[in-house]
């Protein structure tokens, strides 16, 4: 077990090594030069160099690269072009609103997820299998902001329970920084949440038709017992995959429901430095984002190896 | 103590079991015969209660005095791995991976409230000592993939004996075990029903197996029993024609005197196969795993060859090796003189030459194609001809199957035809060589008699040359002229198939005749 996270985590250092070499040339081969968008169009050559030089871009590609890659070990993602503040600290007032988003969404979707697939997969052919399956493949269909604004106009115009969107921060009180995300975690739960039942409810099936889970019954255990003792774990493989994506997509790509709630998160971020050409903020937050799916691979590999002794010993 | 009467079975009013009846006594071992479809898995998952869905039964089950099949489904738990154990075909699957050992059989003690949790780890490891896995070499917290197939079998019964059942159910339980392995399971089970007591209902295939074994059998037919009685009795007078037709089925000798030739048709020259073993340690790495070692041969043409070997032993290998789907790292394979080489390095003119028959007649189709195109595929090696529905045609013709069998697609045969359809697969390019790779393990009895004369027939009139590979040594004597015994990547013995069979010169190859379940000489009907 021990060599097998070993081995993982060195997997994962070196996906981190190669994200950051790409996304450092991707960035690099972006037409438009931050130094001359800054300054606008009537900004004389002088100028433009001058705040090159400032900015520290005419160095070699090769140092520009290493000066990125230790400052970020060390916490220093460098100064933005347009807000001339440190990039870290835009990072670190955005991730508070964006991981918590993402954590209850995925939470939530879990929540829901787990029982009604286990729901589903026990009372398989019957009246309540295709009630919920029909209502996930509705949560599936319907367009997630378009849910956003029907939960708002329910919730905050009609009955006033939420606001209608921004994020007061943390400072003003745990319980009105969770009232403010609850409705676009909710919007951001339900299509994840269907998926996730799906998929829980079809690897619970496929399980079922196993020969252990006959022996299991040949050994006294009731249709029930079987299904939690033997099918759960055996079933979970697929669904862990697919939590992992999950939580990849809900942390970079709420950037939709982060527009619909006025949300202060990432994926703002993201949208406005592409758009402003603040290439550090972008590189900074992009290889933040590809850091955390790293993250979650390994722990999702690791949550494998728990599972099933089988992946083990590799 | 068991006693069945009149149990009808049926889905949605399709009749599955008529009319079943028979007793059990306590400490007896009873035979269910019969071949695929017969009804005799039924019979056992009616007892058990199992069924699937959409099954109804009707007559009278008693165990030990009740009638399971009026009990309800929570009584029926409460029965079942308590009064009734039951073990299945398929040991490699029939644990649960994500548990240990230990916990499975101990599970079975925990469900029934019979001990408490240290209690039943106790008893848990005293049923995996008994049933021949000792604490020293499997720990009751090894997984289910850290053992071989006859391994997992033996805690299947550790799990199906370990509340001590009056009856114990075996659903072909040594089917899918070499013969080696299956003589010891057998054996573990007569012992555990000598000692405990239990009556045992062994459902089997092979006649050989309840003539080992059973005190009384039972022979099914069609969801009939056709015959029942002491076993050395019934075996001696075999008065219905069924049981009759199924002892020659399974002993059947098919007419193969086609003519071997002095030119040879294959020739393996000291073929070697290595796999590298896993990382023991970060920098270690431990030797090479020789699959295939310094194995020569040869095959001439027209002949039949055998080569038998329990699972594991380089078989598999070596056939991928010669049909040149693997790379050899040392030696050389010679089909009619021209080097065999993997992969896309060998002429499509020579891969003509050499065609194989797969095992599984389900598995080696794809399901969503038309025999025609099944049977045409082996034409991507030349291009496909203009009158390739001829083609197809015929060789469906040579193998006994109608020519108007190309426009369906392969559900609608049965294992046999499949099998058939197979062969035909292989002979549409008029190969010199066929590979019969377990060719008929999976068909039953009176199938696999009529594929072996197809075989043997095939043989005379097209003079071509078989690889038969099997485990099972009553097919290789049957349609072999000589044969080659393997054990861990080696040959061990050669020699003409009547020779090796009665006068084995190895001690391998004695093992394995030995182990080979036999009906007695004297017992054989007239």
């Amino acid at each position: 077990m021990i060599r097998f996270a070993a081995t993982r985590l060195l997997s994962l250092a070196l996906s981190l090594l190669m994200a950051s070499i790409v996304v450092f040339a991707v960035v690099e081969v972006i037409p438009g030069d931050p130094a001359s968008y800054m300054l606008g169009l009537n900004a004389t050559p002088e100028a433009v160099e001058a705040l090159r030089n400032e900015l520290g871009l005419n160095g070699s590609l090769w140092a520009r690269y290493i000066g990125w890659v230790s400052g970020m070990l060390v916490g220093d993602f460098g100064q933005s072009y347009t807000y001339r503040v440190p990039v870290s600290d835009l990072i670190a007032q955005r991730i508070w609103v964006s991981l918590p988003l993402a954590m209850i969404a995925l939470l939530m979707s879990t929540l829901i997820a787990f029982p009604v697939g286990l729901i589903a997969a026990a009372r398989r052919g019957k009246f309540s299998d295709y009630s919920i399956m029909g209502l996930t493949q509705l949560g599936i269909a319907v367009p997630n902001f378009w849910f956003a604004m029907l939960l708002v106009l329910v919730f905050a115009i009609n009955l006033h329970w939420f606001g209608a969107g921004g994020f007061p921060g943390w400072e003003n009180g745990i319980l009105a920084g969770l009232k403010a995300l609850t409705l676009p975690a909710i919007a951001l739960a339900l299509p994840q949440a269907s998926i996730l039942a799906r998929v829980m409810r079809s690897s619970l099936l496929e399980t079922l038709t196993q020969d252990y889970i006959r022996s299991a019954r040949a050994k006294g255990l009731t249709r029930a017992q079987a299904l939690r003792r033997h099918a759960l774990r055996n079933a979970m493989i697929p669904v862990l995959t697919i939590i992992g994506l999950q939580f990849s997509f809900l942390l970079a790509g709420a950037i939709i429901i982060e527009n619909v709630f006025y949300l202060p998160g990432l994926g703002q971020l993201i949208y406005k430095g592409i758009t402003q050409r603040d290439l550090v903020v972008v590189e900074s937050v992009v290889m933040l984002l590809v850091f955390a799916v790293i993250l979650v691979t390994f722990l999702v590999d690791l949550a494998y190896a728990a599972v099933d002794p089988r992946l083990r010993k590799r | 103590m068991i006693s069945l009467r009149k149990l009808n079975l049926s889905i949605h009013r399709l009749p599955i079991l008529k009319d079943v009846s028979f007793d059990i006594a306590q400490g007896q071992i009873f035979g269910l015969v019969g071949e695929s479809g017969s009804g005799k898995s039924m019979t056992a998952l009616a007892l058990m209660q199992l069924l699937p869905q959409g099954f109804s039964a009707s007559g009278q089950v008693m165990v030990d005095g009740t009638d399971v099949l009026a009990l309800s489904e929570a009584q029926m738990c409460a029965l079942r791995g308590n009064e009734i154990g039951m073990i299945f075909q398929e040991p490699m699957t029939a644990l649960n991976p994500v548990q240990t050992i230990g916990d499975q059989v101990a599970e079975t003690l925990l469900i029934h409230g019979k001990a408490n949790k240290a209690e039943a780890a106790k008893i848990a490891r005293r049923m995996l000592n008994r049933v021949g896995l000792p604490e020293d070499k499997f720990p009751a917290s090894r997984y289910p993939h850290e053992l071989s197939g006859g391994q997992r079998q033996r805690v299947c019964i550790a799990m199906a004996i370990a509340l001590r059942p009056k009856l114990l159910i075996a659903d072909e339980p040594t089917t899918a075990l070499d013969v080696t392995t299956q003589a010891q399971i057998l054996e573990l089970l007569q012992e555990l029903v000598a000692e405990e007591d239990m009556s045992l209902l062994l459902i089997t295939h092979d006649l050989a197996v309840v003539a080992g074994m059973a005190d009384y059998v039972a022979v099914m037919r069609k969801g009939e029993i056709v015959e029942q009685g002491q076993t050395e009795h019934l075996f001696k007078t075999m008065s219905h024609p069924y049981t009759r037709q199924l002892f020659e089925a399974s002993s059947h000798q098919p007419d193969h005197g086609a003519k071997t030739q002095d030119t040879p048709i294959l020739e393996v020259i000291n073929a070697t196969r290595e796999y590298a073993a896993p990382r023991t340690k970060l920098f270690h790495r431990p030797p090479p795993f020789r699959a295939v070692d310094n194995v020569s041969f040869t095959l001439k043409r027209g002949e039949s060859l055998g080569l038998v070997g329990e699972s594991g032993c380089g078989k598999s290998t070596l056939t991928r090796a010669i049909l040149g789907l693997d790379a050899l790292q040392g030696g050389e394979i010679r089909l009619s003189g021209e080097p065999v080489l993997a992969g896309q390095h060998m002429p499509t003119h020579l891969r003509q030459k050499v065609q194989v028959v797969f095992q599984d007649p389900y598995g080696s189709f794809n399901p969503r194609h038309k025999v025609l195109r099944l049977v045409m595929e082996p034409f991507h090696l030349t291009a496909p001809p203009d009158n390739a529905r001829e083609h197809v045609a015929e060789a469906l013709e040579t193998v006994g199957m109608p020519a108007d069998a190309m426009d369906r697609y392969i559900h609608e045969f049965s294992g046999g035809q499949r099998q058939r359809i197979a062969i035909a697969r292989a002979l549409v390019l008029h190969p010199d060589l066929i590979v019969l790779d377990e060719a008929v393990s999976a068909l039953d009895v009176s199938i696999r008699a009529q594929i072996l004369d197809l075989l043997a027939d095939l043989q005379k009139r097209l003079g071509l040359s078989y690889l038969f590979i099997s485990h099972d040594l009553t097919v290789v004597q049957a349609i072999t002229d000589r044969v080659l015994v393997m054990q861990r990547g080696k040959i061990v013995e050669t020699g003409p198939t009547e020779q090796v069979f009665t006068s084995p010169a190895h001690p391998y190859t004695k093992q394995l005749l030995d182990a080979a379940p036999q009906i007695p000489a004297d017992w054989q009907a007239r």
